[in-house]
């Protein structure tokens, strides 16, 4: 199944918005003044990109735009979807996929663990996949609760104990449980802790370490991050990174009107791929990420419309490569866009 | 991390001392430094906008072009016009006369309201009231038992009701704080997503059904961009009275505290900093305004430094510092204080100028750990009483941490400049506490003793003091 009905449907809302303003940018009409980059740069502080990287985008798209002999906010916009996608980071694909594998899920408090844990254990079981949760949050209240609950709905196993527990035995306890059983895929839950709590931050680290001393199978550490999260997204996961070396990023709440820039920041900064997207609240509202379409249903989509989708899928799957930012700003000058099926017009 | 603002407003005006009077680019340039560190405060960009055209037009008024210190002055203007902004009205949390009262509280997934309920709670017991607090949530999965939970722990009643209506267990649970004598209802509800009709119209259906006294919207100070849609939506439905900003123990600025004054007037009523049910702090904006301009929160660190030294026994290890007698015992406890606090890098990066000495690598971090190390392998005696330190015991410490004399030595240089520095700052300390003067500071002085060692009555040149003793590894 294609990713861009998926997407598209969550993302629904954000892009509304964001098609609204880029609207309002074109509503201007196609010349390319200064009020045009001013409202662009605006436009990309308000979807949390950070004040800086805004500045830097619009920089580069000017420069471009001047150098290359852009027509129009057309042939601009076109070309912002590119530039936003060079910023995400690539890889990470193998990280749910592969078997066996030891999954551990980090991140500040009310991000969305504990429900991203219980919806990827609910798909992977689906999948057919001998799936074995650890429930390494043995602080807050009910959490252990709340992931039973999961468990119980996607039908795996879970190790726990006793709230107040030591997390690391926890994990410990999980590996062993999923050796013993031989399940191919261990989730680890833990508890949220804020960056800047150095005692907590050592506890995680404790519990990674014994995790990547214990497992014979490859261990990751994904962050989850909330969408909503403004600049302190990146503070968070450079801490987070520092302690853990991080793997991958996984984007939640992204059903909000948050428009969840700041994931695009921390893939870039850190160099993290996204591998899943969570859309809603159902079991199944946690998506494959594609840098792609999360531009493409961020910007562009001017239809709903069900044939259109469809047409536009087989028309992707015809379609020559897009370009890509790097070619473009290799290329001498804009009579050459035409070569290739670009961004913007498509929609 | 992003430069302190007044000192990046300080280089701008510095170029321009030799002209006499500021123009009005000059003042263009400082707003395009107050409207990044805004921005990337997270305050709402249209937020920003206004804000800085308001402020502009203050800035251009003669008696801050005029002055000598334009920086200071410009920085001033600003301080005052977000402290202004963000504590326009009353911020307390107001009791009917009714009885019970109701509190509703409302927000988004995540964003801590459950957490927030029990600390209302623990802070309305601890006011005299006998609260009750209902469990609304009846989608997330085991919602009910964490606030079961945390009112276990904080001992106050917890209202549960299995069913899929959330309005009628609201109904029930006011009618069990009348059965049960209780004068305060918190009504916690479900996270829900402004987007979300039906979530939206739930939370609408529930205030009108139990006619809430307060409606507090809780607010996580992360939040970017978008929390200006966020509360608008809220504000619109649910309308509600007040915002506890919670996780603000990070180090997020939550600028976002700006923007929900600014497009709905409602007021901050608390702060939530921390995983404990004490937690819930009275909200001030002057406080609030340096952070969201990240221009160092010193009274609240010298506020949790106070808090940190409640204990017993660091109470007496204060004392004895304050006769002078400082041992190398000071040195771990201090460390350890210093960890409690967040670390030498928060520690620093609280205080004026900070966050510059930290970016450039002036602080290390780590510099602290190392005397930890060293000093735990000396003996009881050597700790208490340094000056027993022979070559032959400055050997066997060494071989004990794993370090060269040379370090050990290193360490004792700066035990001994260390003990200079809190003699004479001590002397001061006396000295005031003879004669007070006027301000915060010397009141919380006064009144603790001693704060950290040494944090009290800091000057500018004990600072640098301090950095060198951490920092030249």
């Amino acid at each position: 199944m294609g990713m861009f009905d998926k997407m598209s449907g969550g993302l629904a809302k954000s892009r509304d918005k964001f098609k609204e303003s880029m609207n309002v940018l074109l509503d201007r009409g196609p010349a390319l003044d200064e009020g045009f980059w001013e409202e662009l740069e605006e436009t990309l502080v308000l979807s949390d990109l950070g004040p800086e990287a805004a500045f830097s985008i619009v920089e580069d798209l000017r420069e471009q735009a001047t150098r290359k002999a852009l027509p129009d906010a057309y042939a601009v916009l076109d070309m912002l979807g590119c530039r936003i996608e060079a910023e995400f980071a690539s890889g990470g694909e193998g990280i749910l996929a592969e078997a066996p594998a030891i999954v551990l899920f980090v991140g500040i408090n009310g991000t969305g663990k504990t429900t991203t844990v219980g919806k990827l254990a609910k798909a992977a079981s689906d999948a057919g996949r001998r799936v074995i949760l650890g429930s390494g949050d043995t602080f807050r209240a009910a959490a252990i609760e709340q992931l039973q609950v999961w468990a119980e709905r996607a039908g795996v196993e879970m190790v726990e104990r006793e709230r107040g527990a030591d997390p690391a035995s926890v994990c410990f306890e999980t590996i062993e449980r999923a050796e013993a059983v031989g399940a191919d895929l261990v989730l680890i839950d833990t508890a949220g802790r804020l960056h800047t709590s150095d005692d907590l931050m050592r506890e995680l680290q404790k519990v990674v370490a014994v995790v990547r001393k214990r497992a014979q199978a490859p261990v990751y550490t994904v962050l989850v991050v909330d969408a909503t999260t403004g600049q302190n997204g990146l503070a968070q996961a450079r801490e987070f990174n520092r302690s853990l070396d991080l793997d991958a990023l996984i984007v939640t709440k992204m059903d909000g009107s948050a428009k969840g820039g700041i994931a695009i920041a921390i893939s870039h900064d850190l160099d993290l791929p996204i591998i899943k997207v969570g859309v809603g609240e159902g079991i199944d509202d946690l998506r494959d990420f594609d840098a792609h379409e999360y531009v493409a249903a961020l910007i562009g989509d001017y239809t709903s419309d069900e044939g259109a989708i469809e047409a536009h899928r087989a028309e992707e799957a015809a379609a020559p490569p897009k370009m890509t930012w790097a070619e473009f700003v290799e290329m001498d000058d804009a009579s050459q866009i035409e070569k290739k099926k670009h961004f913007w017009e498509k929609w | 991390m992003l430069e302190n603002l007044s000192s990046r407003l300080q280089g701008i005006f510095s170029g321009l001392r030799s002209k006499g009077r500021l123009t009005e680019d000059d003042i263009n340039a400082a707003m395009r430094e107050i409207r990044m560190a805004l921005l990337e405060a997270d305050v709402n960009f249209k937020v920003v906008k206004a804000f800085i055209a308001r402020t502009k037009e203050r800035c251009l008024q003669s008696d801050v072009l005029d002055s000598l210190t334009p920086a200071q002055n410009v920085t001033k203007v600003v301080l005052d016009e977000l402290t202004e902004l963000l504590g326009r009205s009353d911020s307390k949390l107001v009791m009917s006369g009714r009885i019970p009262n109701v509190i509703m509280l409302v927000g988004l997934q995540g964003s801590g309201k459950t957490t927030a309920a029990a600390k209302l709670a623990y802070r309305l017991k601890q006011e005299g009231h006998a609260p009750l607090l209902v469990a609304c949530d009846i989608y997330r999965p085991a919602a009910a038992d964490q606030l079961q939970t945390l009112g276990g722990e904080i001992d106050a009643r917890v209202f549960r009701e299995d069913g899929a209506d959330a309005v009628r267990i609201a109904l029930d649970g006011i009618q069990d704080a009348i059965d049960n004598l209780r004068d305060v209802v918190i009504i916690d509800t479900a996270g829900r997503l402004h987007v979300d009709e039906e979530m939206m119209a739930e939370a609408a259906a529930i205030k009108e059904a139990v006619r809430p006294d307060q409606i507090l919207m809780v607010v996580d100070a992360m939040t970017g961009q978008d929390v200006v849609g966020v509360v608008e939506a809220f504000a619109e439905r649910v309308d509600f009275d007040g915002v506890i900003m919670s996780k603000m123990d990070g180090d997020a600025r939550g600028g976002g505290a700006l923007s929900v004054r600014e497009v709905t007037g409602k007021p901050i009523k608390f702060i939530s900093a921390g995983e404990k049910p004490d937690a819930l702090e009275e909200f001030h904006p002057d406080r609030m305004a340096k952070r969201i301009l990240g221009m160092g929160d010193v009274v609240s660190l010298i506020e949790s430094a106070v808090r940190v030294q409640q204990a017993e026994e660091e109470m007496e290890a204060a004392e004895e510092l304050a006769r002078g007698n400082l041992t190398l015992n000071d040195f771990i406890t201090m460390n350890r204080q210093i960890r409690k606090m967040g670390g030498v890098g928060k520690l620093i990066s609280a205080l004026p100028g900070g966050d510059k000495m930290l970016g450039s690598g002036q602080i290390d971090e780590g510099a602290l750990d190392g005397m930890e190390i060293i000093i735990n392998s000396m003996t009881a005696e050597e700790r208490v009483h340094p000056e027993v330190l022979n070559a032959g015991r400055r050997q066997r410490i060494a071989r004990g941490a794993g370090v060269t004399v040379t370090d050990v030595n290193t360490l004792m240089k700066r035990y001994n400049e260390t003990k200079k520095m809190v003699k004479k700052m001590t002397v001061g300390m006396n000295q005031q506490a003879k004669r007070p003067k006027k301000g915060k500071k010397g009141k919380k002085t006064r009144r603790r003793g001693m704060g950290i060692p040494g944090l009290d009555g800091l000057s500018m040149a004990d600072l640098r003091n301090l950095s060198n003793m951490m920092g030249d590894k």
